[in-house]
């Protein structure tokens, strides 16, 4: 693992997005190494989301530029950036409804064809070995997560977190080196979520991949991230080792401010 | 359905139509004309949901590019004389592709600045480009402007007609049943996540425009060589509608139920032309008690619609369950 300062991966600069009146992320400024877990973490509607949309090309910057491997991706469509090397998952779960478990992830395998539309249409020898090396593929994949056993069952017969799974697999498919989970734990249990967090440290150390994660439990990044971001209001308010976070007398503020407003 | 045999399907599906073609002067005319408008109609169909079922673009504009194959292969084979069969089968070959070819690219032009509109916004645009199309060919004096074309050659046979439908169907099945393909499926599921795993989703949509404009230029081909007599009328936007029904009738993005509803919606029409020419029974004072349904063929079309879409919105020929959503 290098030190991000160094060579990062992705680098966002002074990135700022403004929805009419509102700035829901203001001059960003984030590093991410390679090979390296990082947690991005704040109350609701700090901007989190937007920020995964951001690097993701869903949303263009106002200002500010996005480098991937130290070539700007700002105002790339989304399509070529995950061809890049960027792949995510979404917090309120985006998977292909009515595919199987299997063709969920064989979808993102197309990325990686050799052949094209002849190749389908002729089914030649060719198409057959590529198809079959493709499905070896994502039976292994399936299998990490422990869903090979659905594999040809709809992807909406799933159970939530089984879907939340399902879509960490279908993005690894993509074979990004970036890989960003928005709150890939939501909604399960603890021990699912202890057992989740194990998962993506061992996909990362598998894949040599960096992950940007997103959750609202601090204690859950705490525990598995070598580095944490929190952000509040679209402004980053602190950065550093999760010890240095979660003194930081800042974070305490905006989670407390967040429970606050719970409590009303 | 891994699709497997699908070439060796096609190749006895074509050499099936051909041996057929061979022994069609025993089957009356009437029933031949139904049957062409039957494969017609199956081609119509079938490449319709590639746009409509597959990729989940509700395009109203088949008609259209049925007009510009349609016209296209007339005029080229207008051109020539009697031939000797063998010389006739491959002017009308060409013809046919060329008229696909002209819908195809029509396609294209007409999807590269559309095809990010989505739904009604498409539908409506596509529905206008189908009337424009109509009206060019209804001032367009070559091709007899309103009064219509006169088409020479019979030459749709059982041969031309279910060959090409048999490829229209391998086409379609085999761009999805792939990995490639799944990528128009993609497209209809989730825009969003389907650009997020690197789907270029404006050249799947481009894609299934073109490859559906092609075919329904075929099928115009087949339909001009038919009926041998071309209105502009014939290409409004009711046919383009009709083409529709048949694909929500059978299913979105299910080929064998949308090649159902293309032969059920076909004789339909006939069998209430049929119900309207029968003679009173004794005691029933009109002569003609069905004569209403002659001309309430679109009518029934959007009962049966509506009915449809009330009682089954996934199609009358979707048999699997949809799974109940997890909350
Ligand atoms: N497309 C949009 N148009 C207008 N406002 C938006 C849009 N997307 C996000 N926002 C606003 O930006 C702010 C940040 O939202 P975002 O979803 O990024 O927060 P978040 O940190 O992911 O929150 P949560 O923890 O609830 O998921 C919110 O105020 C939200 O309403
Ligand atoms: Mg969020």
């Amino acid at each position: 693992m290098t030190s991000p300062s160094e060579n990062p991966l992705l680098q966002t600069e002074r990135v700022t997005i403004r929805f009419g009146g509102l700035t829901a992320v203001s001059g960003l400024d984030l590093q991410i190494g390679r090979n390296e877990l990082i947690g991005l973490i704040g109350p609701n509607g700090a901007g989190k989301t937007t920020v995964f949309n951001l690097i993701t090309g869903v949303y263009q910057p106002t200002e500010g530029t996005i480098l991937f491997d130290g070539q700007s991706i700002t105002g790339c469509k989304a399509y070529r950036i995950t061809a890049r090397g960027i792949a995510r998952t979404f917090q309120n779960i985006r998977l292909f409804s009515s595919l199987t478990v299997f063709d969920n992830v064989r979808t993102a395998f197309h990325l990686h064809l050799q052949g094209d539309v002849r190749h389908a249409l002729w089914r030649g020898r060719a198409f057959w070995a590529e198809e079959k090396a493709i499905a070896t593929q994502v039976l292994e994949l399936l299998e990490i997560f422990h869903l090979e056993k659905f594999r040809a069952a709809p992807a909406k017969s799933l159970s939530y977190g089984d879907q939340r799974r399902l879509e960490i697999v279908r993005a690894l498919a993509a074979r990004p080196r970036l890989l960003l989970l928005d709150e890939p734990a939501a909604g399960m249990n603890s021990s699912e979520k202890t057992d989740l967090m194990r998962l993506i440290q061992f996909i990362k150390g598998k894949f040599q991949i960096s992950v940007l994660l997103v959750e609202h439990d601090m204690q859950v990044v705490m525990g598995i991230c070598e580095r944490i971001a929190v952000l509040d209001y679209g402004v980053k308010i602190a950065e550093g080792r999760p010890d240095e976070v979660r003194r930081n007398p800042k974070v305490i503020e905006a989670y407390l401010g967040e429970e606050r407003t719970h409590d009303a | 359905m891994t699709f497997k045999h699908a070439k060796l399907l096609l190749l006895a599906a074509l050499l099936l139509s051909l041996l057929i073609s061979l022994f069609a002067g025993r089957i009356n005319s009437y029933v031949l004309f139904v049957l062409y408008a039957i494969g017609i109609n199956i081609i119509l169909a079938v490449s319709l949901n590639l746009i409509n079922g597959y990729t989940g673009q509700f395009s109203l504009g088949h008609a259209g590019f049925m007009a510009v194959g349609g016209y296209t292969a007339a005029v080229i084979t207008n051109q020539f004389g009697d031939l000797n069969a063998f010389a006739a089968g491959a002017l009308f070959f060409g013809a046919l592709l060329a008229g696909g070819l002209l819908a195809a690219v029509t396609g294209l032009l007409v999807g590269l600045p559309t095809l990010r509109l989505r739904g009604d916004y498409l539908a409506i645009v596509t529905l206008g480009f189908g009337e424009i199309i109509r009206v060019i060919f209804q001032n367009m004096n070559a091709v007899g402007a309103a009064r219509g074309l006169s088409v020479m050659h019979g030459y749709t046979n059982f041969f031309w007609t279910f060959g090409t439908a048999a490829v229209t169907v391998y086409v379609v099945t085999a761009l999805v049943h792939s990995t490639y393909g799944r990528g128009f499926i993609a497209v209809r599921d989730d825009e969003v996540a389907a650009e997020a795993m690197g789907i270029n989703t404006t050249k799947y949509k481009v894609t299934a425009f073109v490859v559906g404009a092609f075919f329904a230029g075929m099928a115009g081909g087949l339909y001009a060589h038919s009926i041998q007599f071309l209105t502009p009328s014939g290409f409004n936007f009711m046919q383009s509608i009709a083409i529709v029904v048949m694909v929500i009738l059978g299913g979105m993005g299910n080929t064998p139920g949308v090649i159902i509803a293309a032969i059920l919606l076909t004789l339909l029409p006939e069998g209430l032309r049929w119900l309207a020419g029968i003679p009173s029974l004794p005691g029933i004072a009109k002569a003609y008690p069905f004569a209403w349904v002659g001309n309430t063929r679109m009518i029934i079309y959007s009962l049966l619609l509506i009915g449809l879409m009330l009682t089954r919105p996934q199609g009358l020929f979707t048999w699997k369950r949809r799974p109940i959503l997890p909350a």
